[in-house]
């Protein structure tokens, strides 16, 4: 069955849209990631213009997180204090998101930006993963476990002046560091239509030494309101955000996150983390072949 | 569709018999044509995915008979022009970026024109060109390009484009005409076309001449849900954004809500 999108322009087949935003929340609750990495590239594959792909998948990504929250609230696992402190960062960081993406677009260089951050990011983050899992399932094969590292912030984030107490993450430092996370991500968001969670939970655990159990809760938190943040941005500039397509995505989306979540509980959290590693390597791969190889298109149109 | 096709040999009929007598020959011995579509105006709603349009019409000769010598119909529907800034990818690096651009400032939405011949064996070249009949001999208003070699390649380029998008079409022999007298022509519409009003031309062509053109607008437009929402994402930013938010927020709630209670 097909269906028009007014503001995308084209007409889509309902099933396909559903199933993309099924599986991608399926992704999304096994592994606690918004899976707009996922969202975005596939819409702008199956022929979605790419700016209204990042713009309804940030919509989309809102609704995903929105269940989630729930869930870590309930059992305290939000630290609001550093929340808000990255969603000021995500603000300020939509909004240089948004200047940035009209600059880009005016330049005609929009696509390779987009196309360079995904093969870096997830690049990056997916070998991470993969030593990371690696690691930890041949530690439990051998019985010998794994030394766990001592928990402290980076040392660069020492060096920033003010500091704050964040009792919840048990943390004593300058609340620049969150903030100037804040703005990467909500930059990030702007760009490529991503909660960015992928990015979130690691600089969070890595970088800021923040305590495990608020890490996903915390995460969640930003990402709901970064992505809110970024919707509101795309309606007031671009204009690109589908509210029909974003409907479709969110109808498989969060049927897809419950099932996710559920099963998620049956797994051991090392495989999974291996599962998310290969895909996001999986991805990056793909974007890495598009950039490299001759694309079928060699012309595009930009609309003055 | 069907029904249009039904209709057709009655409403041609019915253009003959009232052409005769309100048409006069703009010249005399001149043909004049009588064209129409199948549709005025396309409504473009939740449902659409391109619509096949079919153009008819009839030849009027002064003395009422056709000539023995053969003419020909080419008709062209041209969608509104947009400005646009046409980029090509080049490998720089190792990775293929946008490197050259070329500004067109009347590229047509939409063009597509059907004939009854392969159009150089109609007319030629400036002829076509007068009147912009094939893809060819689109008139673009390029601008910031550096040589007419840089020039064709993006010309090229574009129509190649908009060619497997299915938004520039070009069909020989896909006029049917019937007697010398009546003509018809089908041609389909995406549903990425641009919206907005749209001319539907036809041109009567003789001995490498253009002896008669009629033209008929045709109006596509978004209708009822979907003119709404692009209505309000392009003049009501701010409400299409809170609308938008409060929907994923609800959605998002009332799927934890009920997967609770499962």
């Amino acid at each position: 069955m097909d269906l028009y999108l007014p503001v995308a322009n084209m007409s889509v087949n309902i099933f396909m849209i559903v199933a993309l935003g099924g599986m991608v929340g399926l992704l999304s609750g096994m592994f606690g990631v918004g899976g707009g990495f996922l969202t975005t590239p596939l819409l702008i594959f199956y022929g979605i213009p790419p700016t209204v792909a990042a713009a309804s998948a940030a919509t989309q990504v809102t609704g995903a997180s929105v269940s989630g929250i729930f869930a870590h609230w309930q059992r305290g696992g939000v630290d609001t204090r550093m929340g808000l402190v990255l969603i000021a960062g995500g603000v300020v960081g939509s909004l240089l998101g948004a200047m940035l993406f009209e600059w880009l677009q005016t330049r005609g260089q929009i696509d390779t930006v987009i196309n360079l951050m995904y093969l870096v990011l997830l690049g990056s983050i997916g070998w991470l993963m993969l030593r990371e899992s690696l690691n930890s399932l041949r530690a439990l094969k051998s019985g010998i476990a794994v030394q766990a590292r001592k928990r402290r912030h980076h040392p660069l984030v020492t060096l920033l002046p003010m500091r704050w107490r964040f009792y919840k993450s048990g943390l004593y430092m300058s609340p620049l560091a969150p903030f100037i996370l804040g703005v990467a991500t909500g930059i990030m968001t702007m760009l490529l239509g991503v909660g960015g969670g992928f990015i979130m939970v690691p600089a969070m655990l890595y970088i800021l030494g923040m305590d495990a159990q608020m890490v996903v809760g915390t995460s969640l938190f930003q990402i709901l309101f970064t992505t809110i943040a970024s919707t509101m941005v795309h309606s007031l500039t671009t204009r690109a955000v589908d509210i029909v397509l974003a409907l479709l995505l969110l109808v498989g989306g969060v049927v897809g996150a419950q099932v996710g979540a559920r099963f998620a509980m049956k797994v051991n959290p090392t495989k999974m983390r291996l599962g998310l590693a290969v895909i996001v390597l999986l991805v990056a791969f793909r974007t890495a072949i598009g950039l490299a190889w001759q694309p079928d298109e060699i012309f595009s149109i930009q609309w003055l | 569709m069907s029904l249009a096709r039904f209709l057709w040999p009655v409403i041609c009929g019915l253009i003959v018999a009232i052409a005769m007598t309100t048409h006069a020959p703009a010249a005399p011995g001149d043909p004049v044509l009588v064209p129409d579509v199948s549709s005025r105006s396309i409504d473009i709603k939740y449902s659409f995915t391109g619509e096949e349009l079919l153009l008819f019409g009839a030849i009027i000769y002064p003395d009422g008979r056709a000539p023995d010598a053969r003419a020909d119909i080419v008709v062209v529907i041209r969608g509104p022009t947009q400005s646009i800034r046409l980029r090509e990818k080049q490998r720089v690096a190792g990775i293929w970026v946008n490197a050259d651009s070329v500004r067109f400032g009347s590229a047509p939405g939409y063009y597509a024109v059907a004939a009854s011949r392969p159009i150089p064996d109609m007319i030629d070249e400036r002829t076509a060109a007068i009147y912009e009949i094939g893809l060819q001999n689109l008139s673009l208003s390029p601008a910031e390009f550096s040589d007419s070699a840089q020039l064709r390649h993006f010309e090229g380029g574009l129509v190649d484009l908009k060619q497997r998008q299915l938004l520039y079409v070009e069909r020989t022999n896909a006029v049917e005409i019937s007697h010398g007298a009546l003509y018809r022509a089908r041609l389909m519409i995406p549903a990425q076309v641009p919206v907005g009003r749209y001319t539907a031309e036809t041109f009567l062509i003789s001995h490498g001449d253009v002896i008669a053109v009629a033209s008929r607008d045709i109006d596509i437009r978004k209708t009822g849900f979907d003119r709404f929402v692009a209505y309000a994402a392009e003049n009501f930013g701010l409400f299409y954004g809170l609308l938008a938010i409060a929907m994923s927020v609800g959605l998002g709630w009332f799927a934890g809500w009920i997967f609770r209670k499962v």
